[in-house]
């Protein structure tokens, strides 16, 4: 092999080594953090005007976005599965359909990646500003401990306000299947209901609510973690709002995949 | 404790530190109680590095730093919590928390700690913001204050728990003249009525100066500042300079305006 070939796949080689090396570190942190973050929200003292702040920030400043996203895909979902069940004639079915595709998947997975897309970049622009500037030096400075400040509430908030807007999404969801399945399938609103409530089993409600909690989690740790890890002054900050939202999403959505398997295993669909 | 009150408050013993490149390649230098020491060198020679070894922000590769006898790069974090309870910091750009009023600000650390009453406490923070001169801005919030305000909200901040050690990092870089003199009488105020240590990392020779030339004198019933003509008989303020991470000169102002070391001389022209 020619020396320059060799000393090309060399590069290569040590460039692969240094980003796998990197992105193992990046893992390692990212899971101290969150632990860390775990334990802080678990034990006194805590802040509770920062929490109150947070659920605030997190859930009822969502509240809109989470409703709109909700309403209009439960109605999307009404009329599209009336389209593939008139092949059927299975139109009745749209109640039991929207429920369950609302309550199992869409509802927490929508509701958790419009907060990633709101809150989870907020928090990382948030603590990325107070990187560059210095705050969390002089936190640490004035006997602070910035997980316990900071990580601790947005962990908490998280964990409760996603769970919360997911039923929120799932309600309004359920509720604008059935106005596009009164209005323009002609359904009649009782039988709508009737079907909704025939669908819905406590397995669904455990997997509802099971992985919105984990959602909330993910996107309140991904985006505190991105924050903290700012370098780069204000242009580091933008790379890091970016970087959450692109990091918490994608994990959301295979952390969905592999609950959901875990899930079913352990409550079987009858 | 007893031997470390009679020892320097602050020591440095070979300290290395690299990142990508070296930052400190074996600093050596002491505090002695009640003292300032003045930190000079060019942008990216080590010397807010020096400050955050002090708070235990950084640990260093190699070599010691100790706080009052305790090794800060050796310590713990409920340990480190002790140290930096005798410290106060000046940042740069003061880092005051945003989403806090200037009384909150300064009220941080006795609010954190619990142990007074908060009508005690908005006492001592009113207080402190009159030793400022910004007893007016207590309700404010940090957007709405100068540079030269925020710095002295954060000299506030950092003095309420009564320290042991000032450290300030940069405190008059980016201010015109006249703020540049009230910061600098300000931290004057501090070393004088109140005895503190301190270090002040900076590259603006004239407000290193008027420092080390600049006393308290009571006049009346007024504390006010007097500048002493000449170098020669000036006590207290230590100067240190750095260079490519290590130390170049270490000496008194007169040392140092005398100096025949090339750099020093490159440095001060």
């Amino acid at each position: 092999m020619p020396s320059r070939t060799r000393a090309a796949l060399a590069d290569l080689i040590d460039r692969l080594t240094r980003k796998v090396k990197e992105a193992v570190f990046s893992v390692q942190e990212y899971v101290l953090l969150a632990v860390s973050g775990l334990k802080a929200m678990a034990t006194q003292p805590r802040d509770t005007r920062e929490i109150l702040s947070q659920m605030d920030s997190l859930g009822v400043q969502s509240l809109s976005i989470v409703v709109l996203t909700g309403m209009f895909t439960g109605m999307v979902l009404a009329l599209q599965s009336a389209a593939a069940l008139d092949a059927f004639g299975a139109r009745p079915y749209v109640g039991r359909l929207v429920c369950v595709s609302m309550v199992r998947e869409l509802g927490p997975v929508l509701t958790a990646l419009m907060v990633t897309g709101r809150v989870g970049s907020g928090m990382a622009a948030e603590l990325g500003s107070m990187v560059v500037t210095q705050q969390i030096d002089a936190l640490r400075v004035l006997g602070s401990d910035p997980v316990r400040k900071l990580v601790a509430p947005r962990i908490l908030a998280g964990l409760v306000m996603v769970p919360l807007l997911t039923v929120i999404s799932d309600t309004v969801g359920i509720f604008g299947g059935g106005l596009i399945s009164v209005f323009s399938l002609k359904l009649s609103w009782a039988f709508y209901w009737r079907s909704v409530g025939n669908a819905l089993v406590l397995n669904d409600l455990v997997m509802g609510l099971a992985k919105p909690a984990a959602f909330g989690f993910i996107l309140a740790s991904v985006g505190c973690y991105m924050g903290l890890g700012t370098t780069g002054g204000t242009r580091g900050v933008g790379q890091a709002t970016t970087r959450s939202v692109v990091v918490g999403s994608v994990l959301i959505l295979a952390s969905d995949f592999f609950m959901t398997k875990f899930l079913l295993l352990l409550f079987p669909v009858a | 404790m007893g031997e470390a009150s009679c020892g320097p408050i602050v020591s440095f013993r070979d300290v290395t530190l690299s990142f990508e490149r070296p930052i400190l390649r074996g600093v050596s230098f002491d505090l002695a109680p009640g003292t300032t020491k003045i930190v000079l060198g060019g942008s990216g020679s080590g010397k807010t590095t020096i400050l955050r070894l002090i708070l235990g922000l950084l640990r260093p590769d190699s070599g010691s730093v100790s706080v009052e006898g305790t090794d800060v790069a050796r310590s713990g974090e409920e340990e480190l919590r002790e140290v930096r309870l005798k410290i106060g910091m000046v940042f740069q750009e003061g880092a005051l928390f945003d989403s806090l009023t200037v009384g909150e600000n300064v009220a941080y650390r006795l609010s954190e700690d619990g142990k007074l009453e908060p009508e005690e406490i908005e006492d001592r923070v009113r207080e402190m913001l009159g030793f400022v001169g910004l007893r007016a801005f207590y309700d404010r919030m940090p957007s709405e204050l100068s540079g030269g305000q925020r710095r002295r909200v954060a000299v506030a901040r950092a003095l309420l728990a009564r320290p042991r050690i000032m450290l300030y990092d940069e405190p008059t870089t980016g201010l015109d003249p006249v703020t540049s003199t009230t910061i600098t009488d300000l931290i004057v105020k501090v070393r004088d009525l109140d005895g503190v240590s301190s270090i002040m990392v900076t590259h603006q020779l004239r407000d290193a100066f008027n420092i080390a030339r600049t006393f308290i004198r009571r006049e009346g019933s007024a504390f006010v500042p007097r500048a002493i003509e000449g170098l020669e008989n000036l006590e207290g303020t230590e100067f240190l300079m750095l260079r490519e991470g290590r130390v170049q000169f270490e000496g008194t102002a007169h040392e140092l305006v005398t100096s025949d070391l090339p750099y020093i001389r490159q440095f001060l022209s």
